[in-house]
């Protein structure tokens, strides 16, 4: 394994803070959908998560989550402090939006951060928070659009604005660049490597989108009936695994071109 | 409810003279509360798909009725909330168990209901006829104690908006989001629907099941073609449901048409006028 920004740490999390999954076992019904999964995820690392569809992706995030049950262990490591579970931001895979809904970005965003009750007009207060957030993302202009008038990449930013307050230690995405066009899947990459060396955070995000992967992230993870395969995006995305993942035949010899 | 009285004295109308036609001022009094009650309540009845939950709720109180006849009550409305009460909630479970879309289920239980209702109340040859004063309803009946007792649910509506509105909003727009912030739903979701139950039984009486659905549906669809942020939209409707609650009532006063069918025209006549003047794009 190699990590282009902080060394190798080897297998423990020495100096720096880390999230550990071990032998992480995920089944649903009858069904198992994660099978001993383990992986560390360090301060300020970028890792993104391909698999087929249906290989778990989402339900690897929902059990670091702690939104669905799993055996194995998940457990946070800062330095000076034990075992603690970690703050997290997650922004969840977008649905289908009803384009029709009188929600504006500010209403959506205040009902979420504060109990103030929306359909009574937002103080100011709560509106210039709402706009801090938003700014943060570069998402200040956003406030008054109506949540169902946004693109694709708009929509991604407010949602990641949300996952940053409070501010968490980690950032989990579910396919961010989803519904959003090549120019701003540039952008909102941009970003999510400006955040996370502005706040030192972990960002895990899964993607089906190969070619940002050398650019954007340190490592990648295969995960196809199991984690196959973990390294760097060079290496993952030149595997055996990875073509036997993808069912990329013969003829695609060398895998995905990088 | 004297204060009252002597409040519409002063209107400028022939009916609105003093010691006259009190059942003229009930009616109106009466409008002023259902129809702010309607239009909140429509703002959440639109925005969750649920525009035929209310008429598969109608169709559960006759059941409810029926169930209060055969037991030999004189006053059926608590058999009737009691019923839509159990059908609410057990709709809901249903529907935050089962992968169906709303829309089927609401078919489901709406049909079960109905046929339960016609049953029971054709039980040894009755006839069905007695319960068509549910299906028009006749404001002018309205008795000052119910217009208290919608008043008092005005009011409780209006607490559980701002306890729940924020977390109903978010889960019917983006589910994952509102599950991710640990907003969990179903306590709020039954209080809704129980809420509808409670209110659409009571008023049916007098407004009438065919009228309810369309005030519970009419006034958020029109406001959503114009509003902007959440505030509007509920500002509008609630403006609507009561401009057209008055303006219905005066014209079949005049006309002397059903008030329900008057007050549902206005509401329609404004929703074809807000679709014409839809905010475009974004």
């Amino acid at each position: 394994m190699n990590f282009p920004n902080h060394g190798a740490p080897g297998e423990g999390c020495a100096g720096a803070c880390c999230l550990r999954v071990d032998r992480l076992c995920v089944k649903l019904e009858e069904d198992t959908i994660l099978q001993d999964i383990s992986f560390h995820l360090h301060c300020g690392e970028m890792v993104a998560l391909i698999g087929p569809n249906g290989a778990g992706k989402t339900s690897l995030f929902q059990s670091i989550l702690g939104q669905i049950p799993y055996t194995g262990k998940i457990t946070f490591e800062r330095p000076g402090t034990g075992p603690s579970r970690p703050l997290i931001g997650y922004v969840p895979q977008s649905p289908a939006f009803d384009s029709r809904a009188p929600v504006s970005v500010l209403d959506f965003f205040a009902a979420a951060i504060s109990p103030w009750p929306v359909f009574l007009p937002v103080p100011i207060s709560l509106r210039t928070k709402v706009q801090n957030c938003l700014d943060r993302v570069q998402g200040g202009a956003l406030l008054d659009k109506r949540i169902g008038a946004l693109s694709g990449g708009e929509l991604q930013r407010v949602l990641l604005a949300m996952a940053l307050e409070p501010l968490p230690q980690i950032l989990i995405l579910d396919e961010p660049l989803s519904g959003v066009d090549v120019e701003g899947e540039h952008q909102l990459m941009e970003l999510l490597q400006s955040i996370r060396r502005e706040y030192d955070l972990s960002i895990l995000f899964s993607t089906h989108d190969f070619q940002t992967l050398p650019q954007y992230a340190d490592r990648v993870m295969l995960l196809h009936r199991g984690l196959r395969k973990i390294g760097g995006p060079a290496e993952v995305l030149q595997s055996p695994e990875f073509r036997a993942a993808f069912h990329l035949g013969e003829t695609r010899k060398g895998g995905w071109s990088v | 409810m004297n204060l009252w009285y002597s409040l519409v004295g002063l209107l400028p109308f022939e009916w609105a003279a003093p010691g006259t036609m009190y059942f003229m001022k009930n009616a109106l009094l009466a409008i002023l509360v259902i129809s702010p009650l309607f239009g909140l309540l429509s703002t959440l009845v639109v925005q969750n798909n649920m525009a035929f939950f209310s008429d598969a709720l109608g169709h559960s109180a006759f059941t409810g009725m029926a169930i209060g006849a055969l037991v030999g009550l004189m006053d059926q409305t608590w058999t009737a909330v009691a019923f839509a009460l159990i059908f609410a909630l057990l709709f809901t479970y249903v529907r935050h168990r089962s992968k169906m879309s709303s829309d089927t289920i609401i078919g489901v239980f709406s049909s079960a209901a109905m046929a339960l209702g016609i049953f029971l109340s054709t039980l040894g040859g009755q006839s069905f006829s007695k319960f068509n004063v549910l299906l028009i309803g006749d404001i002018l009946s309205v008795q000052p104690g119910k217009i208290g007792l919608l008043f008092l649910i005005l009011l409780l509506i209006l607490a559980l908006w701002l306890y729940a509105y924020n977390g109903l909003m978010l889960s019917s727009i983006h589910p994952a989001l509102a599950g991710s912030r640990g907003i969990r739903t179903f306590l709020q979701q039954a209080l809704f629907t129980a809420a509808i139950a409670v209110v659409v039984t009571l008023s049916m009486t007098w407004v009438g099941l065919l009228v309810i659905n369309s005030l519970l549906v009419l006034p958020g669809a029109l406001s959503r073609n114009l509003a902007k942020n959440t505030a509007q939209y509920h500002l509008l409707a609630v403006l609507s449901a009561i401009l057209c609650g008055i303006a219905g009532l005066l014209t079949s006063y005049y006309l002397g048409t059903s008030a329900g069918a008057t007050i549902t025209l206005y509401l329609a006549l404004l929703f074809f006028l807000s679709l014409i003047f839809a905010r475009r794009g974004r």
